[in-house]
């Protein structure tokens, strides 16, 4: 062991477990239990980071998730790279690679520095004032070299190899902090039998115990508190109806008292196995919160209070108590708070000589300063600091008294400041649940007030500091939040007696400390920091009142306060004091920014948990979806749904596949995958009333065994779904949706069914994945059939638009004679498992017939020959029925049907209104783009309006040709015009032609 | 013609030590009010449940409540002779629904002492047999998935999914399992 500074003994880390490890390249030593932050400072290293925009040296100033400078990125490999970790949250394992950001080429020589010099001419909000020309410049040079300026470290460009969990839970009460308030809590919680789970971001539950001298802390329960919370623990994680969870990060407050956790659970193992997730995301619904997050430690804003080696007072006593640091050799303390003086007691007995503290306040009369002194350490009160000096780490301070001024300033030398402005209680959790903040003009601090959620705050969050209150702070919510959660009738949305637990807590014992900045004499220099991750000083903040700016909401904008990483957990409350004095209104009347989610930044991979690659969404395959792949289908994504888009023979590319499939079709016949389709059995004796009064077209008069197109309207009149509709028996119909509109369409119906016409006897059931559907498609598909089916196939007995009951093969079977191709065609709907015999029973029968699988691909192409639309490419949600050329399928007799006043408005009517119409080129080969604007005249130039545009283009086979169905303006009237299509190669002319191209009388589909 | 009647072709599994497909089944939707759960009782050859959330077992039929007029209906496969014709005379007359929907789903067993930890992965409700006791059932979600999970032991869940979801709530819980089972 080699670490300088590390003590003797003392600690809560293993001193005879070394571990390896590197900071920027170079090798270290630490033990067992560091943080990479606390290692650092046993071996001296206080030089941590660089400032955002300054690029100013910046050491550790706290030790724990508020830590605003020491940020560093972790390396495990490449894929494994994470930016902007705080250092004091690292915990250290063998073989640690960090690195320090923001600084080029070292973190010592960091020529960003420059900054510092410049530092006169951006101020706040710089960037609004300068680079105003000239004006292009912004988007090509001045932007582009800001942000690369800007911005703390850098994401890696490998996807993330690591496994992350997901987890719901539910508790009676969740308490999130185990310091010796939640701790508390949870034990009476518990104690009650209660459902119970305790979260801490720390490895080690204990709170502000962990900082503890155990040889002076107090005892709790007539136990030392060592032993107390060794004990308490060990209960708590024995009780079977208790989950704790270390390493957990409470992040996010949402409504009905559902929190997010984020726990951390390999990132601190040198070899993690590979089966262990990263980390987890739990999304806890807690019938009751108890909130213990404690205190943050407030700064004091000094001039030159940035510089390496200057810290808060707590953090100092952490590293000593917990860790076994020294921090420094020769120490200057500056308070305005009692928490100082023990700190300083405790680092004089370890061997920091403390060359004085300065009290800011103006008492002499406390019994710290009396002990600080009978140790024999100078206090001066009424103290100020006028500035320190060294570069990379402090090397002195320049005292004085206020009424001194710059005569009576005393330079000090030391290598560690220590300072400690108060407490900030910790209230981003309440306040994100939406409770209401109130400002303890006693504590100096906002605290949790009203409630809107079921949750108490206990302890030093809500300004119970004092260990024994915040111990009986803790376990009285905890049993009140326990006996509300299991009492048999709970009412409301916030606890009983929240305005009684709202009271004021007790005066604080080390009184209220200082928000704001620290009085200067006249004629003080230096920069005094406020947000030390942002680089925001006194200056900016005085530069944002001068400019006029009021709201704390606008100056935190400008300034960027509070707007880091750290959201400003050590800075929000020192601004606020700041712009208070500056613009002569009280604190609370200055207001408070909200405080958002995440608590602490919280990794991407955590939000998606195991959404990722094959478990990203359901991969949704029909029953036939083996022998399309080992057909070589190439497949193509609808909705969830893998579809067989079309089979290549060898090496054929799609075109010729898909020219091919559509021959075959045409010629002999075809066999397609159809089980995708949406499928909906409507049953129950009201059932063609609830048809008529959805659907535009007329039911009653639909025969049993027959069926119709169906096309389905939103409210406002314009297409939303279509689909055959087949009446099986007298009150049950097999209704058919597109692919993609399955789910919404149930769900159009079953609202309608239950917000409007609950009075109707029908329900609806998804039989979508009941039938797996085989269609066979061309003038040979009666031959494929016949041997296999016990019907009549015959024209007469089962004409184009019927479905019949029977077997195929011993199968039971829907057969519909419907067709989307525009031959003789059949769908054969078969229970799904039966789905792959069915399927291959019909491929052996077509072997004689020629038969070829087709894909969509090919399905799409001999639909558009026929003028059939396809919802969502040929209509987009502004095209009503007669814009499509379906007014024939509207029920004219009908009283309603969704849709249907919409229809009447006179704007839907109009005959100037886009128009499906046939798009023939006059260069037969030319092949159209899809969503290609249609023009009235050659060479038109923006802003010229288009008439339309290009819906659907293919190559026909049978054709010979080009087609392509359109949207036009009044296009049904323009049949036979020449227009337009403008590509950016020119303009294409084309004929308006009808939208059905082959067999226009329709004798193949009735054959 | 052949007779093709025995050819099923079932989705496919990602089973496990604790996750394994069950046999196929006969399955009704049955929608509608109290008359027809009364009147299908006895055709069925079980109690069909009142109660929200409920399902009951009796041999090898259950029923399972899935909404305040629809039961989802279980039997072996092959259907016991008379099942189909017995509920149709059964329920003649009254308004209801009855659709068959065997295929529609597949069956899988999730069972031993890290069940619920493994739904609880992608399932949002309490699993605690406080709240989701013995014989309780529900509609919800899995993940991404809408599943009927039933509780048929204290550490045995059947979990119904729709055919095409089957591999991914098999696979999901499988990754569920890692680092667990």
């Amino acid at each position: 062991m080699n670490e300088g500074l590390r003590t003797r003994e003392g600690g809560r880390i293993d001193r005879s477990r070394g571990l390896h490890f590197s900071f920027d390249g170079r090798a270290y030593t630490g033990v067992a239990g560091d943080t990479l932050a606390s290692a650092l400072l046993a071996n001296g290293v206080h030089l941590m980071g660089r400032s955002f925009k300054y690029h100013r040296p910046r050491g550790v100033l706290a030790c724990g998730a508020e830590e605003p400078n020491a940020l560093v990125a972790v390396r495990r490999d490449a894929a494994r790279y994470t930016p902007n970790l705080r250092a004091t949250q690292v915990e250290l394992y063998e073989g640690l690679a960090a690195h320090s950001q923001n600084r080029w080429p070292s973190l010592a020589f960091d020529l960003g520095a420059v900054n510092d010099l410049l530092a006169p001419f951006i101020p706040a909000g710089f960037y609004y004032k300068t680079f105003m020309w000239p004006r292009r410049a912004w988007q090509w040079l001045y932007e582009p070299r800001i942000r690369a300026a800007a911005g703390l470290g850098r994401a890696p460009t490998e996807a993330d190899p690591d496994r992350y969990a997901s987890r719901y839970a539910h508790c009676d009460v969740l308490i999130v902090g185990a310091g010796p308030a939640g701790l508390a809590a949870a034990a009476a919680a518990a104690a009650s039998g209660a459902r119970v789970m305790l979260c801490d971001e720390q490895n080690e539950f204990g709170g502000s115990l962990l900082a503890d001298d155990p040889r002076a802390a107090a005892a709790i329960e007539g136990r030392p508190a060592p032993q107390w919370l060794r004990e308490t623990s060990a209960a708590l994680g024995s009780n079977a109806r208790v989950t704790l969870l270390p390493r957990t990060t409470a992040f996010g407050y949402f409504p009905h008292n559902l929190l997010g956790l984020n726990e951390r659970l390999s990132d601190h193992l040198a070899d993690p196995h590979p089966d262990l997730p990263r980390e987890r995301q739990w999304q806890v619904r807690a019938r009751e919160v108890v909130l213990a997050t404690g205190a943050i430690e407030r700064p004091l804003v000094f001039p030159g209070n940035d510089r390496p080696g200057i810290m808060l007072a707590g953090a100092a006593r952490t590293w000593l108590n917990r860790y076994g640091v020294l921090p420094g050799t020769r120490a200057v303390v500056v308070t305005a708070h009692d928490e100082a003086y023990p700190a300083a007691l405790e680092l004089q007995a370890a061997g920091v000589f403390i060359a004085s503290i300065a009290d800011v306040r103006a008492r002499d009369d406390g019994s710290w300063a009396a002990r600080a002194r009978a140790a024999g350490i100078p206090v001066l009160t009424r103290a100020t600091v006028l500035g320190t000096g060294g570069r990379r780490r402090v090397n002195s301070i320049l005292l004085a008294q206020l009424e001194g001024g710059e005569a009576g300033a005393q330079a000090q030398p030391c290598d560690l400041v220590l300072m400690c402005g108060g407490f900030t209680p910790s209230v981003h959790l309440f306040s994100q649940s939406r409770g209401k903040l109130c400002w303890d003009e006693g504590l100096q601090a906002f605290l949790p007030g009203t409630p809107a959620e079921r949750v108490r705050s206990a302890g030093a969050c809500r300004g119970v500091f004092a260990l024994d209150a915040a111990l009986a702070d803790g376990a009285a919510a905890g049993a009140a939040a326990a006996r509300e959660a299991t009492a048999p009738a709970r009412t409301g949305v916030c606890p009983s007696g929240a305005a009684a637990a709202a009271a004021a807590p007790p005066a604080a014992g080390g009184g209220a400390g200082f928000a704001g900045a620290l009085p200067q004499p006249a004629g003080a220099r230096g920069r005094a920091f406020v947000d030390w991750q942002n680089d925001v000083t006194t200056g900016d903040l005085a530069l944002a009142t001068r400019e006029g700016f009021r709201s704390i909401e606008h100056i935190k904008r400008y300034t960027t306060t509070g707007m880091a990483t750290d959201q400003g957990k050590t800075s929000n409350l020192n601004a606020l004091g700041i712009v208070s004095c500056t613009l002569g209104k009280p604190i609370p009347e200055v207001g408070l920014t909200s405080f958002r989610m995440p608590y602490t930044p919280v990794s991407f991979g955590s939000f998606a948990g195991p959404a990722r690659g094959e478990l990203f969404d359901p991969v949704r395959t029909t029953p036939m979806h083996e022998w399309a792949r080992a057909r070589g289908a190439v497949f193509e994504d609808v909705g969830l749904w893998k579809r067989a888009r079309y089979f290549p023979r060898g090496a054929e590319h799609m075109h010729a596949a898909v020219g091919r499939e559509c021959l075959a079709v045409r010629n002999a016949c075809g066999i397609f995958d159809a089980s995708t389709l949406g499928k909906i059995e409507v049953v129950g004796k009201d059932a063609v009333t609830f048809m008529n009064r959805l659907y535009v077209n007329a039911w009653t008069g639909l025969a049993v065994g027959r069926c119709r197109y169906g096309l389905l309207l939103r409210d406002d009149g314009f297409v939303y779904d279509d689909g055959v509709v087949a009446r099986v028996s007298e009150n049950r119909f097999h209704v058919t949706t597109t692919t993609g509109g399955a789910p919404r369409v149930l769900a159009m119906m079953e609202d309608y069914l239950q917000t409007e016409w609950s009075d109707l006897k029908v329900w609806l059931t998804s039989t979508t994945e009941q039938w797996a559907v085989v269609a066979v498609q061309g003038p040979k598909a009666r031959a494929v059939l016949a041997g296999l089916v016990d019907i009549d196939l015959a024209a007469a007995a089962l004409p184009h638009m019927s479905v019949a009951l029977g077997r195929i093969s011993g199968v039971p079977m829907r057969l519909f004679r419907v067709s989307f191709t525009g031959e003789l065609g059949f769908e054969v709907n078969v229970p799904a498992d039966f789905g792959p015999a069915v399927w291959e029973a019909l491929w052996d029968a077509g072997q004689a017939h020629d038969i070829t699988p087709y894909g969509t691909e090919t399905m799409h192409v001999l639909r558009a020959e026929k003028g059939y639309i396809i919802v969502g490419q040929d209509t987009d949600g502004t095209v009503t029925p007669d814009d499509a050329g379906l007014g024939w399928a509207i029920g004219k007799n009908k009283p309603d049907f969704v849709g249907k006043r919409s229809l009447e408005r006179p704007a839907m009517t109009s005959p100037q209104r886009r128009q499906l119409v046939g798009l023939l080129t006059t260069d037969p080969q030319v092949v159209l783009e899809d969503g290609a604007q249609v023009m009235a005249q050659a060479g038109a130039r923006a802003p010229a309006r288009a008439l339309g545009h290009v819906t659907s283009s293919y190559h026909s086979s049978v054709l010979g040709r080009s087609i392509a169905l359109g949207l036009v303006a009044g296009g049904r009237a323009r049949i036979g015009e020449t227009l337009y299509v403008s590509v950016p190669a020119g303009d294409i002319p084309v004929q308006v032609a009808s939208p059905v191209f082959y067999d226009p009388q329709g004798r193949r589909l009735h054959a | 013609m052949r007779d093709l009647s025995a050819a099923r072709c079932l989705p496919l599994v990602s089973a496990s030590t604790v996750l394994h497909a069950l046999p196929p089944a006969t399955r009704y939707v049955l929608r509608g009010g109290a008359e027809v759960r009364a009147a299908a009782e006895s055709a069925v050859g079980c109690g069909i449940p009142a109660r929200a959330c409920r399902a009951t077992l009796e041999g090898d039929r259950a029923a399972l409540w899935l909404g305040p007029d629809e039961w989802l209906l279980i039997a072996p496969e092959p259907p016991p002779g008379g099942l189909a014709a017995g509920l149709s005379e059964a329920l003649e007359g009254l308004a209801h629904s009855l659709v068959d929907v065997s295929h529609r789903q597949s069956a899988l067993a999730l069972s031993g002492p890290q069940a619920t930890t493994l739904l609880a992965a992608g399932c949002p409700l309490d699993l605690d047999t406080s709240a989701f006791p013995v014989g309780m059932c529900t509609r919800t979600m899995l993940a991404k998935a809408e599943v009927v999970l039933w509780r048929t032991g204290p550490q045995v869940f059947r979990v119904e999914v729709w055919r095409s979801f089957v591999a991914y709530v098999s696979q999901f819980l499988g990754e569920a399992a890692r680092g667990i089972i």
